[in-house]
């Protein structure tokens, strides 16, 4: 079974050469941390930045160049500033090749649910839902189960919508599976984690299709 | 030059009254018009409708307003850092519209360049398409969103000049340039107020035909709201 740090890595592995990515809050934002080093791959912040760096070193944050989750940060060489309406240009306009999320819901048609709980205080979609209707490769990162041990992979969604039929693929603590036309596929097992345990902790459709490889990270 | 610039805050904000649409630049904390917002708390007016991404903090930004109750409704794609806010929320003293990130951004856009609506595959199918018009375009569908309309746009730039062009500085841009024009009256106020002449033309973001008042901002506080820094190795 993976934590954070593994299904960061594990997606870290998604990133190819050449893309363009961006990172929601949470584990997606971790995935920086671990995409190979030989590969020229830029992050974007929808606040309006092409091409973030780490965090400053101390003394050096300033309060003008932050991340969509208010975190003071840094650019790389080739880095670029624009408003919010280019920077939903890059997204809408699918210049964005990846985005990785997380969620609190996902169904087996790609429907995805992760901004709002009824009941509770909702703060809002930000990004999101133009993140969700937009991007042409959409990786999910989340934990398989909630806190309940009730299953986060649906036959369909239980919770407000932030987008339909939209997620391509999903990296959980127990698996890689991916959104295909007949629901959820199996492409992989997270270490130690047998079929039998993804099955049961997966409440829609799930096709498994000959010998689930073991996942490398 | 046709001059934009005004001496005060207090020229700056004249006209404002209660029941007016404003729009108000800033992502979080950054680049919010600091000194326009301390003007409308003194101000006293009230029932005010307020288009900004967030709400502020409790004891910064719009938060500052929330706290005097002077907002009546909020149109913000996240409200997430303020308890205020939240309790006014809950309690329904305060109207709350959420919409996606992108779209608030485009119905400024739009209202700045003069489309009466946009279509966006943003929200389709979920409750914030619903009672919104939808159509097909090539084989994907897509939501009919309003421009915006707005009695004043509070904006804020790092430098500007009296022709009221004006310059950001890094994600300090966000909002702001977008919301420059989109309603009857633009002010934007700046760190750094030179005269026309001294910019040079190649750099400028937004031409001063989008900003009606300038003026000189003073004692910026620029708070960092997640202050995260890494180790020297």
């Amino acid at each position: 079974m993976l934590d954070k740090i593994g299904i960061a890595k594990r997606i870290a592995k998604e990133v190819q050469d050449g893309y363009y990515v961006n990172l929601g809050i949470g584990i997606p934002t971790l995935v920086a941390n671990y995409v190979r080093d030989d590969i020229e791959v830029e992050f974007q912040s929808e606040n309006g930045v092409l091409g973030m760096g780490p965090f400053p070193f101390e003394g050096e944050e300033d309060a003008d160049i932050i991340n969509a989750g208010k975190q003071t940060i840094t650019t790389l060489p080739g880095a670029s500033f624009f408003d919010s309406a280019m920077s939903f240009s890059m997204i809408r306009g699918q210049h964005v090749h990846l985005t990785i999320l997380g969620a609190m819901e996902v169904a087996e048609n790609g429907d995805i649910a992760n901004w709002k709980i009824p009941g509770k205080m909702v703060k809002g979609m930000g990004g999101a839902m133009d993140l969700v209707a937009s991007a042409e490769n959409i990786i999910v990162a989340m934990m398989h189960t909630n806190r309940a041990g009730e299953s986060k992979l649906l036959k369909r969604c239980s919770l407000p919508l932030t987008g339909v039929g939209c997620v391509k693929k999903i990296v959980t603590n127990l698996a890689v599976i991916e959104v295909t036309d007949k629901g959820f596929k199996l492409l992989e097992r997270a270490p130690g984690v047998s079929v039998e345990e993804i099955v049961k902790a997966t409440e829609g459709q799930l096709t498994i299709d000959g010998d689930i490889p073991e996942m490398t990270i | 030059m046709i001059n934009k610039k005004v001496n005060s805050v207090k020229e700056a904000t004249e006209g404002i009254s209660d029941n007016m649409t404003f729009m108000l630049g800033g992502f979080g904390l950054s680049g919010i018009p600091e000194n326009a917002i301390k003007a409308l708390v003194d101000s006293n007016i009230k029932e005010l409708t307020c288009i900004s991404n967030n709400a502020g903090v409790d004891d910064f930004g719009l938060g500052l307003l929330l706290k005097k109750r002077q907002i009546k409704k909020m149109v913000s794609s996240y409200v997430g850092e303020n308890d205020e806010f939240e309790r006014q929320m809950l309690s329904g003293e305060l109207d709350v519209e959420l919409i996606p990130q992108g779209t608030l951004a485009e119905r400024c856009r739009a209202a700045q360049a003069g489309f009466p609506a946009i279509f966006t595959p943003a929200g389709y199918g979920t409750e914030v398409a619903e009672g919104k018009e939808v159509r097909e375009f090539d084989g994907k569908m897509y939501v009919l969103e309003h421009a915006f309309k707005a009695d004043f746009a509070f904006v804020k730039a790092w430098k500007g000049d009296d022709a009221g062009n004006l310059i950001f500085k890094g994600t300090a841009r966000n909002f702001n340039p977008v919301m420059c024009g989109a309603a009857t009256i633009t002010v934007a106020e700046v760190e750094e107020l030179v005269p026309a002449g001294t910019l040079d033309p190649n750099q400028i973001h937004i031409p001063g035909i989008f900003v009606q008042r300038i003026f000189q901002g003073k004692d910026y506080e620029k708070r960092i709201e997640q202050r995260t820094v890494r180790v020297r190795e």
